[in-house]
């Protein structure tokens, strides 16, 4: 068979399967970057709270799930978490069988909770760079903190967060290759699985490194264009 | 009738460092009173206290007859018992900033429109029509839809005292308002601050610019280590200082 053929559509060709791996791929992103950033803005409330001991709990966060490699958080989630419930289940309701989370949920969660800890970094940043005369200026014409958060910090945030956002979704789309580990059936799991089938791997893991250039660039340019929306104002040196 | 701004026994710490020592001034409504005093004499943290961006660690702020209450904590520090009060009174002390402190995100009209519209909830079009007057005020209407960003440091400064303006106050708080501008830049500020005074608008002015205190003050406030080391007209402090401090302070500040 000829390249071309091995990623036909239909029966014998693997491009709708690709296909639809690239699609789950872009779905496991989404919901890991979504994750991952409910999970930041806590992390970084906490982070920048008063109290010594919630401040810990959030820097314990970004830590761990910095220090170690992508692959074993996954790995300790995917084991984890299934053995977690089941000892739960045999406890509350002395249910013995064998529990098995979806994968996609697991998979998103522990690659939501790497993007997180990054995304972390990029909004503590963020915050700490609206000067503060501005929140000062804020207080002085009687806001309140709530209004001062909605009106004054949040457009001010997204605006200095967003390039590094940017990044923390790249490394986000890219991070989502290490859960085909778990069975997920992603670009990186298809072309894995047919390149086995076929003996044809080049033509696969090229075909996948297409698949993501083409998912990473059409994002940048997505971003490039919401930046230039949230700088409106900004002096470019 | 009451006083427009009563402060009374005024003491700040910050750390081991005591910064005011025990203060208390009145401003009758119209009064225009200038606080003068070399750097660290505590005239920042003094006008700081008054809106509450710095608490003071004792004594009483009375706006308008209305007692900002303070009540202590367990750590037997000072703090306000209600954040609705302090919201509420801010508004009637509006602030100039020394380093302007404009919102960058927004434009010239909508720094000036945020708080009558978000905080004082009036109708948006009354207060961008207010907002347009006030920028015609301080001379500077052609720039309403520009960032500030574009605009010289004059320009920043007039625009905030603007936004100052536009939630109605009856005091208007200037902390060194011309300090961080060019020479140059420091007239077109102080014509509008003079302006204001012959309104017969309250203004406490924390300034190191002689000729404006001199010339528009009612009142002149001599700074010194955190207490009021000599106050009066200002005819009489800038022509018959009587302490040796203020004496020595204006010779310096004259040269210059």
């Amino acid at each position: 068979m000829d390249s071309l053929a091995l990623l036909g559509f239909g029966d014998t060709g693997w491009g709708d399967e690709m296909l639809r791996a690239a699609l789950v791929t872009i779905l496991v992103s989404l919901s890991a970057m979504a994750i991952g950033l409910v999970v930041s803005v806590f992390a970084t409330m906490s982070k920048l709270s008063s109290s010594r001991f919630i401040r810990s709990i959030g820097n314990t966060y970004t830590t761990v799930v910095r220090g170690i490699p992508e692959l074993l958080v996954i790995y300790l989630l995917y084991f984890g978490a299934n053995n977690a419930i089941m000892g739960v289940a045999k406890k509350l309701f002395g249910y013995n069988q064998y529990i098995e989370l979806p994968v996609f949920l697991i998979a998103a969660i522990a690659v939501g909770i790497i993007s997180g800890a990054y995304s972390t970094e990029v909004i503590r940043g963020a915050f700490l760079a609206v000067p503060k005369g501005q929140i000062e200026a804020s207080k002085s014409v009687g806001m309140n903190k709530f209004l001062i958060f909605r009106r004054i910090l949040i457009p001010q945030v997204l605006r200095y967060a967003l390039p590094g956002l940017g990044n923390v979704w790249q490394l986000t789309l890219k991070d989502t290759a290490l859960i085909m580990v778990t069975g997920v059936v992603e670009i990186m799991r298809q072309a894995h699985v047919a390149a086995g089938s076929t003996y044809s791997p080049f033509i696969f893991y090229i075909t996948a490194a297409l698949l993501y250039l083409v998912l990473t660039s059409a994002s940048s340019k997505a971003l490039n264009s919401a930046e230039s929306w949230a700088n409106k104002g900004v002096r470019r040196a | 009738m009451n006083k427009a701004l009563e402060i009374n026994h005024l003491k700040k710490s910050f750390g081991d460092l005591e910064v005011l020592k025990g203060i208390s001034l009145n401003a009758e409504k119209g009064d225009v009173i200038c606080i003068i005093g070399s750097s660290g004499s505590g005239k920042s943290t003094l006008l700081r206290c008054i809106n509450l961006l710095d608490i003071p660690d004792s004594g009483e702020v009375w706006v308008n007859g209305e007692l900002v209450n303070m009540t202590k904590n367990k750590a037997g520090n000072y703090y306000p018992q209600d954040q609705n009060q302090v919201d509420r009174i801010r508004t009637k002390l509006a602030m100039v900033f020394q380093s302007f402190n404009l919102w960058s995100h927004m434009t010239v009209i909508q720094n000036v429109v945020e708080a009558p519209i978000h905080v004082q909830k009036i109708d948006k079009n009354k207060a961008n029509k207010l907002g347009l007057e006030l920028l015609a005020k301080v001379g500077i209407t052609e720039k309403a839809d520009q960032y500030p960003s574009s605009l010289s440091g004059g320009q920043q400064q007039r625009v905030a005292i603007a936004r100052a303006l536009a939630i109605q106050p009856d005091i208007l708080l200037f902390d060194e308002p011309t300090s961080s501008l060019d020479p140059e830049l420091v007239g077109e500020v102080l014509k509008v601050m003079q302006s204001l005074a012959e309104e017969g608008r309250t203004m406490i002015v924390v300034t190191h610019e002689m000729g404006f205190a001199k010339e528009v003050a009612s009142k002149v406030i001599f700074l010194h280590n955190g207490l009021i080391e000599e106050q009066g007209t200002p005819d009489e402090l800038f022509n018959a200082p009587k302490s040796e401090r203020l004496k020595r302070f204006l010779e310096s500040n004259l040269e210059i």
